[in-house]
């Protein structure tokens, strides 16, 4: 993987979410949680994390995904696995 | 005093069109939905038709996010149930809602699904596969969803009997009301398995028609010509009510579902036998409490197999002597192709259509005649009828059978 900027990661999670749970890319910020916000359930958050790993090409342990509650969480892990 | 059961609403969703106004017109029109597979290649496969739904949006009947998540099996049976609620002038309020069931079926279930995720494995691993694999391919989601989506807190369940799981939700769905455990029940069934699996299984059994370069002559039932049968897909929903529930809102009725029978043929895995629909059809007609010259009307299983409609023939000649020589059977398959477990409820729908219009659609493409088929099966052209009552026929694989007897509502 080639280095990404952070607003380009950014961009791609925010579309991302906004695909996976059917909501207008506008209504999604970073500090919108998955199931708070956005209405995600358990099911959503597994196949959000399946669409990051294939985005990304990274590897997320399920004891990580736990930690994955906001946008701004989703957008942190992919950059400190960056790094 | 026996709580009777009505049919207030349908919802149909056919190779012909999403909407009763497009199905049932053009059935009676004798409109073939046969066509060249479109939704994807079918050039590999020995049979490249298929009866699709083509005019049918999703995002009409679901937002996005459900659409994505759910199979296409499930999409038709929402859409199908929102037009039969429309149909009949039902909103399912907090007050009905206990009392509100679904009994929505299919033959097989999510297969586009299921070989979407098998592949996946397949090729990327077992980690690769959807948390929403089981809940979009498992054949009762169907119900579930539709339960979920108009909030229908009664009964919840699913027959998955083949081509007649649809008239089995029916039937159960009937005696659910008639011994009062609900009020309304959403029956009938839905299918989508225009799938290259799907048609590659069928071929391998010889079931289907190869009629590539014919496809509107494709499905040709009672026909001497006919070589398989056509697959269809889509869902036919009806909106049952007991009858004082439908009365005290003044909702318009289409018909009285006046009798239900199932009967095993215990013979083989997909060959019918000749006494299994014959017990069927009699258990329906004592249920109805009717004699068989009472009968105006058979919406028959009609495949366009060579075996099932000799069967199917014998079978009526034998229930109906030689009256059966003057009662008009049609199958509209000619016209839908068949639509596995939704093909009772479409079925179904026709038939109370067919009641309640005073019109028999016919069976099309029977331009030569099987000498084994030798009754009234309404050939190339709708008839202009007053019926009374009539039975809708339904067989499936595993040799079980069911029959329904609707009768034309006169107070």
């Amino acid at each position: 993987m080639g280095i990404q900027h952070e607003q380009e990661i950014v961009g791609k999670v925010k579309k991302m979410v906004a695909s996976q749970l059917g909501k207008p890319e506008d209504e999604i910020s970073l500090e919108s949680a998955f199931i708070e916000d956005l209405g995600a359930d358990s099911l959503d958050l597994v196949e959000l994390v399946m669409a990051m790993e294939d985005e990304f090409g990274v590897e997320i342990s399920d004891e990580d995904a736990q930690r994955i509650i906001t946008v701004q969480d989703a957008i942190n892990y992919v950059l400190e696995r960056r790094k | 005093m026996k709580r009777r059961v009505v049919v207030t609403g349908v919802g149909l969703i056919t190779p012909l069109g999403t909407g009763n106004e497009k199905s049932w017109k053009g059935i009676c029109e004798g409109i073939p939905g046969i066509r060249r597979i479109q939704k994807f290649d079918p050039s590999v496969l020995k049979t490249q038709i298929a009866g699709e739904v083509l005019d049918l949006d999703p995002v009409d009947f679901m937002d996005p996010k459900e659409i994505r998540r759910s199979d296409p099996f499930i999409q038709y049976a929402v859409a199908a149930t929102q037009l039969a609620l429309n149909d009949a002038g039902l909103e399912i309020t907090e007050d009905i809602s206990p009392d509100v069931g679904t009994f929505v079926s299919s033959g097989i279930g999510g297969l586009d699904s299921f070989q979407k995720n098998v592949i996946e494995m397949h090729e990327r691993g077992p980690s690769r596969v959807s948390p929403f694999f089981i809940p979009s391919m498992i054949a009762n989601m169907a119900s579930g969803y539709v339960s979920i989506f108009f909030h229908a807190k009664g009964p919840n369940c699913c027959t998955t009997t083949a081509c007649a799981a649809s008239a089995h939700a029916i039937g159960d769905a009937a005696k659910i009301i008639e011994r009062g455990d609900a009020d309304v029940m959403i029956a009938g069934g839905t299918e989508a398995p225009i799938l290259p699996v799907a048609i590659a299984g069928f071929n391998s059994m010889k079931a289907l028609s190869t009629r590539n370069e014919e496809p509107h002559r494709a499905s040709r039932p009672f026909d001497k010509e006919r070589d398989g049968f056509v697959m269809g897909e889509g869902a036919g929903i009806l909106i049952l009510e007991e009858l004082e529930f439908a009365k005290k809102r003044r909702a318009r009725v289409y018909a009285e579902v006046i009798g239900y029978g199932m009967s095993s043929d215990a013979y083989h895995i997909t060959s019918p036998s000749l006494d299994g629909p014959v017990r069927c059809m009699r258990r329906t007609l004592r249920d109805a409490q009717l004699n068989p010259e009472d009968i105006d009307y058979i919406n028959a299983h009609g495949t366009s197999t060579p075996q099932n409609d000799v069967n199917e023939t014998r079978a009526v000649k034998e229930v109906f002597n030689s009256y059966a020589y003057k009662l008009p059977i049609s199958s509209t398959k000619s016209m839908t192709g068949h639509l596995l477990g939704a093909a009772g409820g479409i079925e179904a729908a026709f038939t109370v259509l067919a009641l309640y219009n005073g019109i028999i659609p016919p069976t099309i493409n029977l331009d030569y005649p099987d000498p084994d088929c030798d009754l009234d099966y309404v050939p190339h052209e709708a008839r202009d009828i007053k019926i009374k009552t009539a039975l809708s026929n339904s067989f499936g694989f595993g040799g079980t059978n069911a029959s329904l007897a609707f009768r034309r509502f006169e107070g």
